[in-house]
């Protein structure tokens, strides 16, 4: 389900990214590029476990599924916590720049 | 239950990289302003250091993301030595036996698909080159 809800985010930020190329300055690019390393790192797991309890990985029990569904969608919303933090950071556009020297004027 | 830190002890060494590398292009970058010839060929490819940055990328997101996911399952823990399976010597053991086979799995497949990327965006580059010499 982590798997699962990640590669969609992955595919949705492409997207997004996509759309909005190469002009954007929103660095959505690396929202995609987080996503798509964690939604691969995941599927190497999953390849794994699969190896380990056969076709057991796709019937989960239902509290199972659960956790992950929310462990998943608290990934996505880490993931966009990160990239927020570092579009802010960066400031591509120099909004946080211009905000702090008219303040200072 | 650690096999995120393979990918991200890569990740150090490709950011110290892509660091060094991104120096070198600019040292030669700031040569090559002089001669106007091999300025526009560099305008027309990626530096390679920006590509490495892809991979960057790749590797600290998907390693921050999956680092949450052992902090979620309680396999990360805020006092030394940082991963409960280090605390006891039998798991320790079959933490570096997923770190050898799933870490290193991971490493070898996102660095894998970044080649791919790699090897895409320079052929596109090249197919671009020959047709502004034609």
């Amino acid at each position: 389900m982590t798997l699962l809800i990640t590669a969609f985010a992955a595919v949705i930020s492409t997207v997004v990214w996509y759309k909005n190329a190469p002009k954007s300055q929103m660095m959505v690019g690396v929202l995609c590029l987080m996503f798509w390393g964690a939604s691969l790192m995941w599927l190497v797991d999953a390849v794994f476990e699969y190896a380990e309890i056969g076709a057991e990985y796709f019937a989960p029990a239902p509290e199972k599924m659960l956790n992950d569904l929310y462990l998943g969608l608290s990934v996505v919303a880490l993931g966009l916590i990160i990239w927020v933090v570092i579009l802010l950071i960066k400031d591509p556009k120099g909004v946080i720049k211009s905000a702090l020297f008219k303040k200072k004027d | 239950m650690a096999c995120f830190i393979v990918p991200v002890t890569e990740a150090v060494i490709t950011t110290i990289a892509s660091k060094v590398i991104s120096s070198k292009e600019a040292k030669i970058e700031k040569m090559e302003l002089h001669n106007d010839d091999v300025h526009i060929d560099a305008e027309q490819k990626l530096p390679f250091s920006k590509k490495l940055n892809w991979l960057n990328n790749l590797l600290w997101g998907g390693s921050a993301l999956l680092a949450f996911e052992h902090i979620w399952h309680g396999e990360i823990s805020a006092v030394f030595p940082f991963l409960t399976a280090a605390a006891d010597p039998v798991e320790a053991a079959e933490m570096f036996n997923e770190m050898m086979t799933a870490g290193v799995a991971m490493s070898v497949v996102v660095t894998a698909v970044w080649a791919g990327m790699v090897a895409v965006a320079s052929s596109v580059e090249k197919r671009k080159t020959k047709r502004s010499e034609n």
